[in-house]
């Protein structure tokens, strides 16, 4: 494949600490891939209006304040009210292991917790995109 | 319904996949293109380039923030560069555009440059398109930071709003030929800094040396603080006017369309020219023969061409 994945990286919520994201994007941008960087607080309806114009294949989110079981089901939600079904949602940060069932559940594709090497994410977007 | 109609009758997601098949190049785009493009041309489209960390995604955020206010619907194409090395990119300017993410009639699309070194992306020109059949009223082509030679905008908008900001360089740095020639409207951002005062006279007084009709008008702005904008609106809305009362717009699109019939054939050309089942492997093996001084670069370029089999 030759074009290069889009990969859209946001921060959902209101925590104020996106070091984790930037070194994600810089990871994937690394790795040939075209990252949008969206910015600290964002909103799920933000977050899904940016993916929807942007069309890309992997919409990430890092959350660290504690609000995932709340915000990652809802941009999954609302990408399907869109009616997009082809974007692959995953999120990172700091996530209990047991809260990790649930998200899957929820359709959040994959969560990497702190200590993830990025290669191990990389690897995945690229074996899992949709599109 | 097809992607074509779905576009025409304002389908975000239907303009933001054929963005995406433009950028990657696939046949069916274009197609789709050539049987829509003449309902296209209805869009004004300004250009907005500067140097990088000038402001010029915060001052695009205002700028459309002010003409949402007229209830215009917006496309906003915002290019940054991709990396020589691995074709990944980071695209960061929705970051000063927050807001705008939640506005239905505001359309924000970033582009990675892909290689292309002119300040935009080989596919802006035609993405610009797909937002103007998309029914956007105004489309805001934001460049990647640019240096003193990046003057592709110029050749795919209306109007070009150069933003600059103090300390950059002194009044030779204005005089000089390039990007300093091609904008309509220049801002000066940031001019709650020391020099700003200077740096617009130091552009004022290159600007006195132009003998076109159009004297373009220079602003101090503080686009954080939306200091300037609205004045720097009507700027480009004068210009508009002028343009389009004096024929310069239809001279400028022909001048413009002149040019996206030359860039895609010479892309064509070049496709070909990289083919891998072409003539990339003569090219590896002549360049290491040129760095080591057995061939030269000419012969080499000679041998290429003798070499290519071309399928027109």
């Amino acid at each position: 494949m030759d074009r290069p994945i889009r990969v859209l990286v946001a921060k959902p919520g209101l925590d104020g600490h996106d070091r984790g994201a930037k070194v994600i994007a810089r990871a994937l941008r690394d790795a040939g891939m075209e990252v949008i960087y969206t910015g600290l607080r964002q909103t799920p309806e933000q977050i899904v209006s940016a993916a929807v114009q942007e069309d890309v294949d992997v919409v990430a989110m890092s959350i660290l304040s504690g609000a995932h079981n709340t915000l990652l089901p809802k941009v999954v939600d609302l990408l399907k009210a869109e009616g997009v079904d082809d974007m692959l949602v995953v999120g990172g940060g700091v996530i209990p292991d047991e809260d990790i069932p649930f998200l899957k559940e929820k359709g959040v594709a994959e969560v990497f917790t702190p200590g993830t090497p990025t290669q191990v994410t990389i690897d995945y977007i690229k074996e899992n995109i949709m599109k | 319904m097809e992607l074509a109609e779905r576009l025409l009758s304002g389908d975000k997601r239907a303009a933001a996949r054929l963005i995406t098949l433009v950028e990657n190049k696939d046949p069916k785009a274009f197609e789709i293109l050539k049987k829509i493009y003449h309902k296209s041309g209805n869009a004004y489209v300004i250009g907005i380039t500067g140097p990088p960390g000038a402001g010029k995604s915060t001052l695009t955020d205002k700028l459309v923030k002010a003409l949402r206010k007229k209830d215009k619907k917006i496309g906003i194409i915002a290019v940054d560069p991709t990396s020589p090395f691995t074709g990944g990119s980071i695209l960061g300017d929705r970051v000063r555009m927050t807001d705008l993410a939640l506005d239905r009639s505001v359309f924000i699309r970033s582009m990675g440059a892909r290689g292309h070194l002119g300040g935009l992306s080989e596919s802006t020109q035609a993405a610009v398109k797909i937002l103007d059949l998309y029914g956007c009223d105004y489309i805001f082509i934001e460049t990647v930071g640019v240096g003193q030679s990046e003057v592709d905008i110029v050749k795919t908008c209306d109007t070009t709003v150069m933003v600059m900001v103090p300390g950059l360089g002194d009044d030779i740095q204005a005089i000089k030929a390039g990007i300093m020639e091609i904008g309509d409207v220049f801002a000066v951002n940031k001019a709650d800094r020391d020099g700003a005062k200077r740096t617009a006279r130091e552009i004022n007084m290159m600007l006195d040396f132009n003998k076109a009709d159009w004297r373009p008008p220079v602003e101090l702005v503080i686009a954080v603080d939306n200091k300037g904008v609205a004045e720097l609106l009507e700027h480009i809305e004068k210009h508009r006017v002028y343009i389009e009362d004096t024929g310069e717009k239809e001279k400028r699109r022909i001048q413009n369309c002149k040019t996206e019939i030359v860039d895609l054939v010479q892309q064509r050309l070049m496709n070909i020219m990289l083919d891998k089942s072409n003539k990339e492997e003569l090219i590896n093996e002549l360049s290491s023969k040129v760095a080591s001084r057995k061939a030269d670069p000419y012969s080499a370029c000679e041998l290429v061409f003798e070499n290519l089999k071309v399928d027109l």
